[in-house]
């Protein structure tokens, strides 16, 4: 039986122009999410379909295509949809963020400074950032076209209110260009800032949810507050083990049973790359342990 | 009378061809007044520049109504090239197209005869792609808007000598509005709904 044979990267020219026109008004319209006739892929909902089909129609044979998972290169996620785009269209990949020209990412944003000739690609799990306000489609289309996002500010005025500070920690809602509330995909907040006038570009794709929306390069992306409580970016109190980073977003690993756990980057290019240049957490790769009674 | 086997080819690598001009189209969008190229090329048929015609291969199909203006309709041989490489229709009504072409701008109709989105859907709007003589040399323009790091200059010859103070109308109306697609043969710059544009004089 001869080797199925696909398009370069797996989809058909049609739905690729149909993608591609609707990336280009996500890019006029920023923070707006474009509606798409999103495709089956060969992947479930909930994997990257989004991301996966906004992926396939920018790549092309020299791009040197990066995916992360929750900041790592080498979960089952990042492994599958790398060797799905190296077997389809071909492309070199790396782990190396500062080599990538395209990145597809799930929940996180690098530590390194994205540049202006790379493209960050997010996958989407549900990008109405007002849908658990509001069920009704037809209604957050009408809020979004007045602008009206009071009841956004009611819901973070209500985590005030029950416990003290705004509690959400992902998928914290931000505006763009001082006009679309959008939803930054369940990223921590701690990434927020990133999205900031960033020199990349910034695309998001949601394929079950069949909307495509995007950040173009150096626009102001504003995450909701007030006045006396400011946005704050969250983080561990705590080095990496591993690297030493007092600086990246860092994942809690529980390593035993007796309350034993160590906060390492989530980012595992970046931490790497602190190793390999000398850097080494204060416990080397032991775990840290946490003193009882302290959170934060 | 052409017949379809005498009509200018289209791309040579279909798949790779397409993805290279996308990828300068998303880039001139993606940063407002770069200068973007074009690379592979396609036959064009005549008063269709060569980029003109990549962007048309690489956009249009079944899916996206076309308008075209006097001079493009005219010429049976541009209609017949569209037709057979794309597949998009040709409308009358310039209010319902996906994408205008515009080879000679001092016949630009008002802006607002074009598909401008609805509030709910901005999306569904025309967007314009005009041929103009340079965009090298010519008057200086000052942009600003998401996608340009401060301030963006542009040298461009363009006609209507007025199309930035009509797309003023993306002001007021936005976030409907129309998008605009400026071809010099390879060349391509993209003036989005977000793009604010003062004259600096020449």
């Amino acid at each position: 039986m001869n080797a199925p044979a696909y398009n370069f990267a797996y989809l058909d020219e049609q739905t690729k122009r149909m993608i591609r026109r609707a990336i280009l008004k996500a890019i006029a319209i920023p923070g707006y999410q474009v509606p798409f006739a999103s495709r089956e892929m060969p992947m479930p909902y909930g994997w990257g379909t989004g991301g996966v089909q906004v992926t396939a129609a920018i790549l092309g044979p020299r791009d040197v295509l990066k995916v992360i998972d929750q900041g790592s290169d080498d979960t089952t996620n990042a492994i599958s949809i790398r060797k799905f785009f190296a077997k389809t269209a071909g492309v070199a990949t790396t782990t190396a963020t500062a080599e990538a020209t395209v990145i597809q990412t799930r929940h996180r944003i690098p530590e390194t400074a994205l540049r202006e000739n790379q493209v960050l690609v997010y996958q989407v799990p549900i990008p109405e950032p007002l849908r658990f306000l509001e069920p009704r489609e037809t209604e957050t289309r009408r809020m979004h076209a007045l602008a009206e996002y009071g009841l956004m500010h009611v819901k973070l005025y209500e985590d005030i209110a029950r416990f003290g500070h705004i509690a959400t920690a992902y998928a914290y809602p931000v505006k763009v260009n001082a006009r679309y509330v959008m939803d930054p995909s369940p990223t921590p907040k701690f990434d927020n800032p990133k999205m900031d006038n960033c020199p990349a570009l910034q695309l998001f794709g949601a394929g079950r949810e069949k909307r495509i929306y995007a950040i173009p390069p150096y626009t102001q992306v504003v995450s909701l507050d007030f006045e006396d409580h400011p946005f704050e970016p969250y983080r561990f109190n705590a080095p990496c083990a591993l690297c030493g980073a007092e600086d990246s977003y860092l994942d809690e690993i529980v390593t035993d049973d007796q309350g034993g756990r160590m906060f390492v980057c989530s980012d595992t290019d970046y931490c790497e790359g602190r190793q390999a240049a000398g850097h080494h957490g204060s416990l080397s790769a032991a775990p840290y342990r946490e003193k009882a009674g302290s959170h934060g | 009378m052409t017949t379809i086997a005498e009509l200018p080819p289209g791309f040579v690598d279909k798949v790779l061809s397409a993805q290279s001009t996308f990828r300068s189209v998303m880039d001139a969008m993606a940063r407002p007044g770069s200068v973007q190229r074009i690379v592979p090329m396609a036959g064009a048929p005549d008063t269709m520049m060569r980029g003109t015609a990549a962007i048309a291969l690489t956009l249009f199909d079944h899916d996206t109504p076309l308008w075209l203006d006097a001079r493009m309709v005219e010429s049976s041989d541009l209609v017949k090239w569209l037709k057979f490489h794309t597949g998009a229709p040709v409308v009358q009504d310039c209010s319902i197209a996906s994408f205008a072409l515009i080879s000679d701008g001092t016949a630009l109709p008002p802006l607002d005869r074009f598909a401008l989105g609805t509030s709910e859907y901005p999306d569904r709007s025309t967007t314009v792609i005009i041929q103009v003589d340079s965009l090298a040399s010519g008057r200086g323009f000052e942009l600003r808007g998401p996608g340009i790091d401060g301030v963006a200059t542009l040298q461009a010859s363009i006609k209507p000598f007025d199309l930035f103070e009509r797309l003023r109308i993306n002001e007021a109306l936005f976030p409907r509005g129309i998008d605009v697609v400026l071809v010099a043969d390879d060349a391509v710059v993209a003036i989005p709904r977000t793009t604010r544009v003062v004259s600096k004089g020449s």
